[in-house]
């Protein structure tokens, strides 16, 4: 506006025009690097928040209630790959501004927040969610208004939409690699699932059920439990009396710290016993604590401990912004390859159109993930390696096993449904 | 007491007639017209929420009878809506990516493989908008009758209620094959074929669910200048009395924990219509008690207090979260403690207090009065 008004007081149309002409010099010089930078007109048909020199991204996660304590990673992953990117420039020449909500772990909030930043603010994309419920909630919202969401939580597939990009394991790829993994290695023959009372679990254990009697293998139990619950004392007389050779665990959020202790004081040495957990992250081990879980096994696609250098300067990077005594899970890695995968994706697209972006993210390629390179499958969903990490005193994992390949993402895995 | 001797029947009724009026002109008229369509549509879900308010002031404020548990009938309501809408959302083409195309997805993936027979009767939408009063009230009449015949009243009956919603969150939660547990039901799209995710759908749904609001609270004027409402404040009152002069107390409180429950439900089926899905965190304890807090925000003893109680707080809620995420819980809890320690009677106490008597002098003949606000003996408190 201010330069509207200092153009309307110059006195002739030369003078403007000489003015102008000498504004545009300096883009000039930006030639050689490969063109200026494309008028927004032409990036920005659907009337998103995008201006010649920025463009609105949306974040929406639960900072309060009880899912912050999972979802504040993810916000911070997200607010780094978003500095780091407009440290960069910036996505098509535009720097990235971020409308964050808070979803305040209740669903119909994230409903309408997610409608808000869609409609109101019209962001190009929201990064955002972390539970299953949080994403139903807002999928058909995306859906309706032609958003892009990034959702960074593994979780239990059975969804594909042109509207979101899902940057954690699908159920198959975290768990049928694990399970043969502990087959193979400890011999494995009988299996006992408990897990919480919802979607996600249920799912993965269905699928898990499948794949060992697939194999031949039997589940001895199979055990769920309300979400919050910190009762485990009956199902650990069970797993003492069935005696199974793998306990197989996919408990979420606080029951956790219950769980494991009472493990514990039962007198389950998990150096003895093999447990393997899909649900467990260096987040969940501050609460429960090393010395109570050192020696399970934990079941994903990434460890803080990771040895490669695209992980060495996430962590040190994600430290200096957010403190040393951070810790990073499988989850806020994954929320960390969204905004990248966003920018890899708008700069072949060449536009921030949600149709142009959901069509070209097939084949997107980030090779500079923390995890390793990662690819966006036709589904939306992420190539990416399975790893199997043992738990440390200290809260960490040692790295096990890794798959040699990247896994394919198969959400509505044949066979096992 | 003396309030109401004081104002003769017929001018108060006009007072309130005319407050309904300027209620009705707000959000018929000026929210409709001020706002976008994505912020009236908030509006509207709001105003899902007054009927519960509604049903409170009547129930609480009335007849003295506390219930922490109007989520329960909010939910009840806005589960059956959402069980025909999901029906007809989970046509066999729609869902044939499924193992068993034609049930709901959530119990496809909790392996269920055909409807549930309590689920057969919502494909019929005549039974559905039965229902969405018909299930709430026979539960409400079921506790009550229970409660109310046993006398049990005041924080017990508090307390009870409270328990109840609790007990339906964790079997919502816990059956998730029949109900879609923690996820609630999500992703309806039509009602008979209409769209309802449409923004010209969603205009339509805010004047219906408008009309219907400016509909209850007009049958909650009636109730309470009717004989019944006398009674209800007397019984609340001095309940004794009244049960000595020969009424039975029990069916009076009865009638009007069901009517209140009824109210609700209307709020939970046109909440589902509007927001498009329904889940168990609006059933449970907490959505329960943020009810009576828009009702105690409001004035308990004013029906259009609790209105307008009802969408300050949402709107509060909306903008402060907007504005500070991380902050804006702190800004509510001040905001709640704010409406007890410094305005009890709520927002229609400081209209009574200092409003309407300045109004009262300078146009002496036509002041419309926002509701009757009769404080209660401090025993009843």
């Amino acid at each position: 506006m201010s330069s509207d008004k200092t153009r309307g007081g110059l006195k002739s149309q030369f003078r403007r025009n000489l003015l102008l002409g000498m504004a545009a010099l300096p883009a000039l010089s930006l030639l050689p690097r490969g063109a200026l930078a494309q008028a927004t007109s032409a990036v920005n048909t659907t009337n998103l928040a995008v201006t010649d020199s920025t463009v609105k991204v949306g974040i929406l996660h639960s900072t309060t209630g009880t899912m912050a304590i999972s979802e504040t990673g993810s916000v911070e992953a997200e607010k780094l790959a978003i500095k780091q990117i407009n440290d960069m420039g910036g996505v098509l020449g535009r720097k990235i501004e971020v409308i964050q909500e808070d979803g305040a772990s209740d669903w119909p909030t994230f409903a309408e927040k997610s409608r808000k930043l869609l409609v109101e603010d019209k962001v190009a994309a929201v990064f955002g969610c972390w539970t299953s419920a949080s994403r139903k909630a807002v999928l058909p919202v995306f859906e309706q208004y032609n958003g892009m969401l990034y959702y960074p939580t593994f979780y239990e597939g059975l969804e594909q939409s042109k509207n979101v990009i899902y940057t954690g394991q699908e159920a198959t790829q975290q768990i049928l690699a694990g399970l043969d993994w502990v087959s193979k290695e400890k011999g494995a023959k009988s299996f006992f699932l408990i897990g919480s009372d919802y979607i996600w679990p249920r799912t993965s254990n269905k699928i898990a059920r499948k794949h060992i009697e697939k194999n031949g293998q039997k589940v001895v139990g199979e055990e769920y439990f309300p979400l919050g619950h910190t009762q485990f004392n009956s199902v650990i007389n069970k797993i003492k009396l069935t005696k199974p050779d793998v306990i197989y665990a996919s408990v979420v959020g606080g029951s956790n710290v219950a769980f494991y202790k009472q493990l514990k004081a039962a007198g389950i040495n998990l150096s003895k016993q093999t447990l393997m957990t899909i649900s467990v992250t260096e987040d969940e081990m501050l609460g429960i604590g090393g010395e109570n879980i050192a020696g399970a096994y934990a079941c994903m696609k990434y460890f803080q401990s990771l040895d490669n250098p695209n992980n060495k300067a996430f962590v040190e990077a994600f430290k200096a912004m957010w403190g040393a005594d951070s810790v990073i899970g499988d989850v806020t890695q994954a929320a960390y390859l969204g905004p990248w995968l966003w920018k890899a994706t708008v700069e072949k697209a060449g536009s921030f159109d949600v149709d142009k972006i959901a069509a070209a993210s097939d084949g997107i390629e980030f090779k500079g993930a923390p995890e390793g390179y990662v690819r966006i499958h036709p589904n939306h969903h992420l190539w990416s390696k399975t790893r199997v990490g043992r738990a440390r005193m200290d809260g960490q994992f040692d790295v096990v096993f890794e798959t040699a390949d990247l896994i394919e993402p198969d959400p509505f895995p044949k066979g096992y449904q | 007491m003396k309030i109401s001797v004081r104002n003769s029947a017929p001018r108060r009724a006009t007072g309130e007639l005319m407050g309904v009026a300027l209620l009705a002109l707000l959000i018929l008229i000026v929210l409709p017209l001020g706002l976008d369509g994505f912020r009236l549509n908030m509006v509207g879900k709001y105003l899902t929420y007054a009927f519960v308010a509604l049903g409170l002031v009547l129930c609480w404020g009335s007849a003295g009878i506390l219930s922490l548990g109007q989520g329960i009938f909010f939910g009840l309501g806005g589960y059956c809506m959402a069980m025909f809408l999901k029906l007809e959302a989970s046509s066999p083409e729609a869902t044939k990516i499924q193992s068993t195309p034609g049930i709901p997805d959530f119990m496809d993936w909790n392996q269920l493989t055909e409807l549930p027979w309590f689920w057969e009767p919502f494909h019929s939408l005549p039974f559905t908008l039965l229902a969405v009063v018909a299930v709430p009230s026979l539960l409400a009449f079921i506790v009550g009758l229970a409660m109310f015949k046993r006398r049990v009243g005041g924080v017990y009956f508090a307390i009870i209620t409270q328990a109840f919603a609790a007990i339906l969150t964790i079997l919502i939660v816990g059956q998730q094959g029949y109900t879609g547990g923690i996820n609630g039901i999500t992703d309806l799209r039509t009602l008979n074929g209409w769209d309802i995710r449409t923004d010209g759908a969603k205009q339509v749904l805010y004047f219906v669910n408008a009309a219907l609001l400016i509909g209850a609270v007009l049958l909650c004027l009636f109730v309470r200048h009717s004989k019944l409402g006398r009674i209800l404040v007397a019984l609340r009152d001095k309940e004794d009395r009244v049960r000595f002069s020969g009424y039975d107390v029990a069916n009076f409180k009865i009638f009007v924990f069901c009517f209140a429950a009824a109210l609700s439900a209307v709020g939970g089926a046109m909440f589902t219509l509007q927001v498009g899905f329904m889940s168990p965190s609006f059933v449970g304890i907490v959505p329960s008690i943020e009810m009576v807090i828009y009702c105690a925000v409001g004035g308990r003893l004013s029906l259009l207090g609790a209105v307008y109680g009802t969408l300050l707080v949402n709107w509060a809620k909306t903008l402060l979260s907007e504005s500070f995420p991380e902050l804006w819980l702190f800004a509510m809890g001040a905001l709640f403690i704010g409406v007890v320690m410094v305005f009890p009677n709520g927002l229609a106490g400081l209209y009574q207090q200092y409003v309407a008597p300045r109004l009262a002098r300078l146009f002496p003949r036509a002041v419309p009065r926002v509701g009757e606000v009769i404080p209660p003996p401090t025993a009843a408190e």
